[in-house]
């Protein structure tokens, strides 16, 4: 159903305020800023280069951690001055001239050049800093493989954050690519980190192909930009007299004279995206990725790398405006991510998958926010669920630490009341009110609540938003599933796998416990602060653009100004030139839940979904007594009530167990018909063309093995030779002599 | 006193060379000759190609030049020419340089292995 924006002059209004934005501040493209700029660039590649030196020289300290630290730290100071100096009109700063070439009356223009506009700041605050802070958990998480695998680590950490600051601070689409590229090879490399293990292998080659798949679109995207638009940079393109046409086109919802090749472009950057932030269908490397280090599921797989693609849609909004399919392909595939995750997140017995799955959902989310025309509830739930999911990673990172790599839940219990881990517990709790989003206490809420609102409040979108309030319900469940079965109840903890590697020095029966140390507890205590002090941004600049980060997002290439939005802040719906498009439930007036204004409807719904949801984890999952919310009944760690169900429910929970059993589809309908062409291929390799080549080998050997004979050594046997020379020699002699005697 | 005056009088080679020769001989008689020096050329070959001793070799060489001289007399004997005796004298005079080679070289040959063997020089394997 395509997203027909009313005609009203309100919403023609609109557009064009967003247009008249753009053009302002493209206009003024040829303002370059401070050069002191590029050190948020410059600081994480100094990095990469002293731990590769540190590598080198085979340094068996911590040095390496409190060498990135200090340089992202002062990456993240840099980012601050940043956002705290910037003036209101988007700069770029240049580091050094890369593609500057004209022929004709065309050009193509790409230099390692940064834009900086409020999108950017934005982004760049919570990279940087969550690079900080994961930094110094790493330091001491990785602490096990002090020496060369430290020193790797901490480059490969630093060489994603340079990636991910090409990516965000990019001011043209090639170093938008370049960035891509970076943090996907980084993702290689640090899901690899345990080389020697082959299932992580296995899983960085995966997140590396099918990240391959979502790159293809985003480079065919990119060139499609270019031919069609003439120009890759962003002020360049935002500043595109074309493409302003198409957005007054696009405004009255009349797709119909822009060129499908413009379409298009949405349509290839989109795959990209999906590529990169998990959508289906390419969402199957996330989920395996978790065989990385867990800083590097934190930093990678839940905050920044995973928001790239969230960001792509967001910086190129205006190109998305003008297709008239893409966005409600983004909007339709992140709903449908976002309940197919939270399935398989219910059902699965390792914590970090869980986590890994509702990243995925979240991600969902916000890729259905972007899709619904608010871009601010997009950015404001990647902020919020950055700091919340990597405060979840970094706790269950703890729990694996702690207790030799054990993250079944089946096997954990109580693990908050053990000494020691006290911290972890209170902030994996404040984690997990976050994800479930309780009602107003947690940032996590407001975000959510944003996005859900939004899709009661534009047309024909209400099957997406009981979709996601759905899907909500069953986030707060499994995740408090987590909380109930490894943090509270009866202590209980067996080791995991790794017991064996750290164990001969000391004790060998007996299993004790590692609790964390200063800098784990640091980092959470510091994430947990985050995650609520977030709540603070939905409040400041509320009125005029929806909390902090729509303040943000306003001035920048991301922001759009729903037409609806106005409509569901009245009581009264009837707008004379509003037209409902007829959806399934496109009956109902528009922006009312319940008969109520969508926002004030929405936090009923979702507040009471969310508290639903942890009563349910409580009574299946929850210990007997207070900490199960004393309707719990679980006595030990590996039986609860929902085995029992679990069991009698039929195929359904031993499907969602196994991933609905999408990667064996992927296997059964892709990698194996793939592996068989090879192996043919391989086959006609060795035989047509080996053989075509070994045959050319083997023909003058065959000749040496018919003339070899005559090289015997045997006298008489040359003069046999000679005779027979002879008698050839007479015979065509008399030949001649007889043809030539009897013409003559 | 005849011959002396025919030789007063002017004649060419050829009616000289008929003067000397008696009646000119039947088409006939060459045949025998050659059949003898194809025999003769074909023992000296089946003799060269089958024997181990390197002067029984040599001798058997000899034969097949001998072979060929006698096949070019009796060729010039047919065609009432002197050339074919010419060619002989040339023959034997190469035949007897050849010998006289070829033996030095036995000799030396011998002296190396102490065996008149031909097979004694096969070091090649084929």
């Amino acid at each position: 159903m395509p997203a027909v924006l009313s005609d009203s002059s309100a919403g023609h209004g609109e557009a064009s305020q967003s247009l008249a934005h753009l053009v302002e501040h493209a206009a003024q493209h040829p303002n370059t800023g401070p050069k002191w700029v590029l050190l948020i660039v410059l600081l994480p590649v100094l990095g990469f280069v002293l731990n590769a030196f540190y590598a080198a020289f085979g340094n068996k300290s911590k040095i390496p951690a409190w060498t990135t630290i200090a340089l992202l730290a002062a990456a993240f100071i840099a980012t601050l001055s940043m956002f705290l100096s910037y003036e209101g009109t988007p700069y770029t700063v240049q580091a050094f001239e890369w593609f500057n070439l004209h022929y004709g009356d065309k050009s193509f223009v790409a230099n390692f050049s940064f834009y900086i506009d409020k999108l950017t700041i934005l982004w760049m605050l919570f990279v940087t800093g969550l690079a900080t802070l994961i930094a110094l958990y790493a330091s001491e998480y990785m602490s096990h493989d002090i020496g060369a695998g430290y020193c790797r680590f901490f480059a490969a950490f630093c060489l994603f954050v340079f990636s991910m600051a090409c990516l965000v601070m990019g001011d043209n689409m090639l170093m938008l690519y370049l960035g891509w590229e970076g943090v996907g090879l980084c993702s290689y490399l640090l899901i690899g980190y345990f080389y020697k293990k082959p299932s992580a292998v296995a899983a960085a080659k995966k997140a590396f192909i099918v990240n391959r798949i979502g790159d293809l679109g985003l480079a065919l995207g990119v060139y499609l930009t270019f031919v069609h638009f003439g120009t890759i940079q962003y002020a360049e393109l935002f500043a595109n007299e074309t493409l302003h046409s198409y957005i007054n086109a696009a405004a009255t919802g009349d797709f119909s004279h822009i060129p499908a090749q413009a379409q298009w472009i949405a349509l290839l950057l989109m795959v990209g995206a999906f590529g990169k932030s998990a959508q289906f269908p390419l969402y199957v490397w996330l989920p395996d990725a978790m065989e990385g280090p867990t800083p590097v599921s934190a930093l990678i797989h839940a905050a920044t790398m995973v928001t790239a693609g969230v960001y792509l849609i967001a910086r190129f909004y205006p190109i998305f405006l003008v297709s008239e399919h893409a966005l409600p392909i983004v909007a339709w595939i992140g709903t449908i991510t976002a309940l197919l995750a939270a399935t398989i997140g219910m059902a699965q017995f390792d914590i970090k998958r869980i986590m890994a799955y509702s990243t995925v959902s979240q991600l969902g989310y916000m890729f259905a926010a972007l899709g619904l025309l608010s871009t601010t509830g997009a950015a404001f739930h990647v902020l919020t669920h950055a700091f919340f999911k990597a405060l979840l990673f970094l706790a269950c990172g703890a729990v694996m630490h702690g207790f030799a790599g054990q993250l079944d839940l089946r096997k954990l219990s109580g693990v908050a009341w053990m000494k020691g881990w006290g911290i972890v517990g209170v902030t994996m709790l404040v984690g997990c009110m976050n994800l479930a989003g309780l009602p107003y206490i947690t940032s996590g809420f407001y975000s959510k609540d944003m996005i859900l609102a939004e899709a009661f409040i534009t047309p024909g979108y209400r099957m997406i938003g009981w979709i996601l309030v759905f899907t909500a319900i069953l986030t707060a469940y499994y995740t408090f599933r987590v909380y109930f079965r490894v943090f509270v109840g009866p202590e209980h903890a067996e080791p995991g796998d790794e017991h064996d590697d750290h164990d001969d020095d000391h004790h060998s029966d007996h299993f004790h416990p590692h609790a964390p140390g200063w800098a784990i507890n640091t980092v959470l205590v510091i994430l947990a602060c985050a995650s609520m002090l977030s709540i603070s941004l939905a409040y400041i600049q509320k009125a005029e653009h929806h909390g902090w980060v729509g303040s943000m997002v306003a001035e920048s290439s991301a922001s759009y100004h729903s037409p609806y939005a106005a409509e569901a802040h009245h009581a009264h719906v009837e707008h004379a030139d509003m037209h409902p498009v007829a959806g399934p439930v496109g009956t109902a007036a528009p922006g009312k839940v319940f008969g109520m204004d969508a926002h004030a409807g929405m936090i009923l719904v979702s507040g009471l979904g969310a508290i639903f949801g942890v009563l349910v984890a409580a009574y299946f999952h929850g210990p007997k007594g207070w900490q199960g919310l004393f309707i719990g009944g679980r006595t030990e760690s590996g039986k609860c009530r929902m085995d029992a169900i679990a069991r009698r429910a039929g195929p359904l929970p031993r499907l969602a167990e196994n991933k609905w059993y999408v990667d064996e589809i992927y296997a059964a309908i892709l990698v194996t018909p793939l592996r068989i062409i090879s192996h043919v291929f391989h086959w006609i390799d060795k035989l047509l063309l080996d053989g075509l080549v070994n045959l050319f080998g083997f023909l003058p050997r065959v000749f040496a093995w018919i003339i070899r004979p005559s090289q015997s050594g045997v006298l008489q046997g040359y003069a046999v030779s000679m005779a027979g020379g002879l008698a050839v020699l007479l015979f065509v002699v008399l030949v001649i002599v007889m043809n030539s005697g009897g013409a003559a | 006193m005849n011959h002396l005056n025919h030789l007063v009088q002017a004649m060419d080679s050829v009616q000289l060379a008929q003067m000397s020769f008696p009646a000119e001989l039947p088409q006939t008689v060459l045949a025998p000759y050659l059949f003898v020096s194809a025999a003769m050329f074909a023992i000296g070959l089946i003799g060269f190609l089958t024997r181990k001793n390197m002067i029984i070799m040599f001798l058997c060489t000899e034969l097949m030049f001998q072979a060929a001289g006698l096949a070019l007399i009796a060729f010039g004997r047919h065609h009432l020419q002197a050339d074919g005796q010419t060619f002989v004298i040339f023959v034997l005079c190469v035949a007897a340089a050849e010998a006289a080679m070829a033996l030095a070289l036995v000799v030396l040959l011998f002296r190396h292995r102490e065996s008149l063997s031909a097979s004694a020089w096969k070091e090649l394997n084929g």
